[in-house]
């Protein structure tokens, strides 16, 4: 599978439109934008007591999860379900691939169910884009997160997040702090702030922990904390990705706290008005600590709220995308 | 033919002194307006002041309620709805600036009855232009035209509130 970023003619329609969601690379500013305004709509509806809507109803969405994620699949079933759709959970590691089947063939008979969406969660990076490159149309694929790569809806959720508690983008400084090298949402988060025009993007981590290419991402890079969170005007704390540690790049989670670890006396280097995010789930009292991931400057439970929004603006337009008729 | 802003206060008025009747008439003393986003929740707030009402209308985007969504596509800019109250047992009265086939009124009902089970409901529109496609027609309008097929009729606003004859682009 390639780890070449997607290029905007397999995520967009002829149009424009969206039609499959893998990555933020190559997406136009105003493409990003519109995901966002979308979202805003579909806040509100988790307000009211009915908090379905029908646009999907009477489509399947099913989540492809290659390696167990229970938080971003029971967001992407939530999403699914509140915009009326059915839902179908596939739980691959314990399925018909460990029979022998190919993933090809896999995709076949879920097509052959008629369904419209594909939610891909898998280790390997590239794995959602190898897939949307081979599903007959009319059926779009949303990456769930592929290995190292990408997990672009994570991402559109900080920055809703973002662009609710400071209005926009322009002029600001976000750090982004911790174990960048086996993120899959930092690359995300790096891409989607630079288009949509945030003044600088800062990596704050340990040379072990950034990959070769981080600088060509267009993030600044600081290995000590302090310098790093000055001014900042928000603070995305990254977990520690203890299951991914095949060798030793770390002392110990203790050193890592020592050096790196969030908390209320170092965010005082950061902008008296910055806010705290945390993709979940959180390492306390590795990567941040308890009292600021509970304390007012966090938005924590925030971006969960918002990610339901969020994933159910990207899936109403890939799959109106799909049928706009332009594949 | 276009209408002025004195054209449309007219209307309004005698759409308000109208309401104001008829709402008597069938005993209702107890109501909310509830505006159709962009020109219903003009209209609406026009019948508020008219009316004396202190309580804001409501206001209802119907864009996830669209038949025509895989067609068109969702609007981003979808306007959140606000309904200041609870729709629980209360005599609704919707309001849109131009009824045609209806099926913006079977979107904004449907929508309506996700937020709970309103006692009635009475359509008000400023513009009745025929070409019915449901079942649906108002209690009181503004004033019906008879369109040529390819023309159809818009409200600016909010503030002047005018409205000008134009040419059909798409289906609405």
């Amino acid at each position: 599978m390639t780890t070449e970023p997607p290029s905007s003619e397999v995520q967009l329609t002829p149009g424009g439109r969206l039609r499959h969601f893998l990555a933020i690379e190559n997406l136009p500013r105003s493409l990003l934008t519109e995901i966002l305004d979308t979202a805003a709509g579909f806040v509100s509806v988790g307000d009211r007591s009915v908090k379905n809507v029908p646009l999907l109803r009477g489509k399947t969405s099913v989540n492809l999860f290659f390696e167990p994620s229970t938080r971003t699949r029971t967001t992407f079933e939530l999403a699914a379900k509140r915009l009326s759709a059915d839902v179908l959970n596939m739980d691959i590691a314990h399925s018909a691939t460990s029979k022998g089947e190919s993933l090809l063939d896999m995709l076949r008979n879920l097509e052959a169910m008629a369904s419209d969406l594909f939610v891909v969660r898998h280790a390997d990076s590239g794995a959602a884009h190898f897939i949307a490159r081979h599903v007959t149309p009319n059926v779009a694929i949303i990456n769930a997160g592929d290995g190292r790569h990408a997990h672009p809806t994570q991402a559109m959720l900080d920055m809703y997040t973002i662009r609710h508690y400071k209005g926009g983008f322009e002029g600001l400084t976000v750090a982004i702090v911790g174990d960048v090298l086996h993120s899959r949402v930092a690359r995300s988060q790096i891409n989607a702030l630079l288009t949509l025009g945030a003044e600088e993007v800062r990596v704050i981590a340990p040379r072990t922990l950034l990959p070769a290419d981080v600088e060509a991402l267009g993030a600044r890079v600081f290995t000590e904390l302090e310098p790093g969170l000055r001014d900042a005007d928000v603070v995305m704390a990254l977990r520690l990705q203890r299951e991914r540690m095949q060798s030793a790049l770390l002392p110990s989670e203790g050193e890592f706290y020592r050096l790196y670890g969030l908390n209320e006396d170092r965010l005082r280097h950061a902008h008296p008005q910055a806010i705290v995010m945390h993709p979940g789930p959180m390492n306390r009292g590795v990567e941040i600590d308890s009292g600021l991931a509970d304390g007012e400057r966090s938005v924590i439970l925030h971006q969960v709220t918002f990610g339901i929004a969020v994933r159910m603006a990207v899936m109403s337009m890939c799959v109106s995308g799909q049928e706009s008729g332009e594949v | 033919m276009n209408w002025t802003e004195d054209d449309i206060r007219q209307l309004l008025d005698r759409l308000a002194e109208e309401l104001r009747q008829q709402l008597h008439d069938r005993g209702i003393r107890d109501y909310e307006l509830v505006g159709i986003y962009a020109g219903g929740a003009w209209v609406a707030e026009a019948l508020r002041e008219r009316l004396g009402r202190t309580r804001e209308a409501g206001m209802l985007d119907i864009s996830f309620y669209r038949d025509d969504f895989s067609r068109h596509g969702l609007n981003p800019r979808v306007k959140p709805t606000r309904l200041p109250f609870d729709v629980d047992g209360r005599h609704l009265v919707l309001v849109d600036d131009v009824l045609m086939s209806g099926r913006t009124i079977r979107a904004a009902m449907n929508e309506l009855f996700d937020y709970g089970r309103p006692e009635s409901i009475q359509l008000v529109v400023l513009f009745d232009v025929g070409r019915r496609e449901l079942p649906i027609r108002p209690d009181l309008c503004g004033e019906i035209l008879a369109l040529e097929p390819h023309k159809r009729v818009e409200l600016h606003g909010p503030s002047p509130l005018w409205a000008e004859l134009m040419e059909q682009t798409r289906q609405g």
